[in-house]
């Protein structure tokens, strides 16, 4: 049952992995992304700063802006290629779904690595001191950011202007998100205790069923032309 | 309230308030509207993609309008308030951060609907972000308090059902909840007339041309 669900999943996401792979469009662009955001804040305030608040926020700034670049090419390049017919006609819109939001969180959370890796090597005012936390809060985010972006992008690859629109209609979904790990992201510098943030992990793992929930309710209605 | 009418004009003298207070009674009745203007473009919006009647979208496109322009009342009556009694126009509160991020769902919204051309597709496309964002909400009114303190009384409607307002001002205020909806369902029904006319000559226009 769960195997005749599961395997065109993975066979979308497959399919997405390899013209990603061949193309390498968005993960250029993000790689591209957050090298220059990064770049941009070392520029203006230097590596050396130790504010908590001001690291942990600058960290999100650049995963928020980078994804916005690369996270909606799943589903805007189905319909320039003009492939998303043939999509509709061979799988359920939850299949669908379900293969490009699993494609969107593994390049979440490559895209995550390689800017906290960057970014801790840039910024030497950038220490962790409770990595479990971090970790946690890292995995949590961008499962949530790739949850509310994949539907997002659903919505902007059918609309005219697609570049510009999609932070305009994701920000205010993801601002709650946000806010919350910001938040645990500076309690994990200042070596906050997993314990002591229980109460949050539930808010983005009630956010993440939430937002896949509705997408998933309203994805067939966004999909079908 | 007193039998004597003259008495119904003196407001109390709240310390710290004192006649500023009296903004209220245009604060409180555009902020409600503001949500019930998202609520009820969330609630046609359902309906739309339910039925797919184009009234639904009508009535959904106008009351984001109307609840809209009753956002920014209730954002800048806020600030003025704010700015006599905080001391500052603009000062992060919970509150203000939620109607801020409430401005910005219904511009997105609306950039949403003018980036679409086929009325069908754009109907449904904004539908699906307006319960998106409904969905959102909760999480927001959850967050907010926890992370930053509020400067903002209790609500008027708590939950306990009681109320520390004096008489006369809660009869002004309840008049002028009921006054300001009245007002927004006359515009927002003169807003579904007028759309519906469009609608009827536009597809009075494609009529002839196939002609």
């Amino acid at each position: 049952m769960i195997g005749t669900f599961l395997n065109p999943v993975l066979a979308v996401l497959r399919k997405d992995l390899q013209s990603e792979l061949r193309t390498r469009y968005a993960m250029s662009a993000l790689i591209m992304f957050i090298v220059s955001t990064i770049s941009i804040i070392v520029f203006a305030i230097g590596g050396g700063t130790s504010r908590s608040d001001v690291l942990a926020g600058m960290l999100w700034v650049v995963i928020f802006f980078s994804s916005m670049s690369g996270l909606s090419r799943t589903f805007v390049s189905e319909e320039e290629r003009g492939t998303a017919m043939t999509l509709q006609l061979l799988v359920p819109p939850s299949v669908v779904l379900f293969g490009k939001l699993l494609f969107n969180v593994l390049l979440v959370i490559g895209m995550n690595i390689l800017a906290v890796a960057l970014y801790s090597f840039l910024m030497t005012g950038f220490t962790v001191t409770s990595p479990g936390l971090f970790s946690l809060t890292l995995i949590l985010g961008s499962g949530g950011l790739a949850a509310s972006s994949t539907i997002i992008a659903a919505i902007i690859a059918k609309a005219n202007t697609k570049g510009p629109l999609f932070p305009v209609l994701a920000l205010p979904i993801l601002l709650p998100l946000l806010v919350v790990v910001i938040n645990m992201t500076r309690l994990s510098m200042e070596g906050g205790d997993i314990s002591e943030s229980v109460g949050e992990f539930q808010f983005l793992i009630a956010y993440i069923i939430v937002i896949i929930t509705a997408s998933n309710l309203l994805f067939e209605y966004i999909w079908r032309d | 309230m007193s039998a004597n009418p003259s008495a119904w004009y003196h407001l109390p003298i709240i310390p710290g308030l004192e006649d500023k207070a009296r903004i209220l009674f245009f604060h409180v009745p555009t902020a409600w509207l503001s949500t019930v203007g998202f609520i009820a473009s969330m609630v046609y919006g359902i309906r739309y993609l339910r039925k797919r009647d184009p009234e639904d979208d009508i009535k959904s496109a106008s009351a984001a309008g109307v609840g809209f322009l009753f956002c920014i009342l209730a954002t800048v009556t806020g600030a003025i308030w704010a700015k006599f009694s905080w001391g500052t126009y603009w000062n992060w509160d919970p509150r203000q951060t939620s109607i801020f991020v409430l401005l910005l769902i219904y511009g997105a919204y609306f950039a949403l609907r003018s980036a679409i051309d086929v009325e069908e597709k754009r109907a449904t496309l904004s539908a699906a972000y307006a319960i998106i964002a409904a969905v959102v909400m909760p999480f927001f009114m959850f967050v907010m308090p926890r992370i930053l303190a509020s400067l903002h009384p209790q609500p008027v409607l708590n939950v306990q059902g009681k109320t520390e307002m004096n008489a006369t001002m809660l009869v002004l205020l309840i008049s002028s909840f009921a006054g300001f909806t009245g007002l927004a369902s006359w515009m927002w029904n003169l807003e579904v007339r007028i759309q519906r006319i469009v609608m009827n000559s536009l597809s009075g226009l494609k009529g002839e041309t196939r002609v």
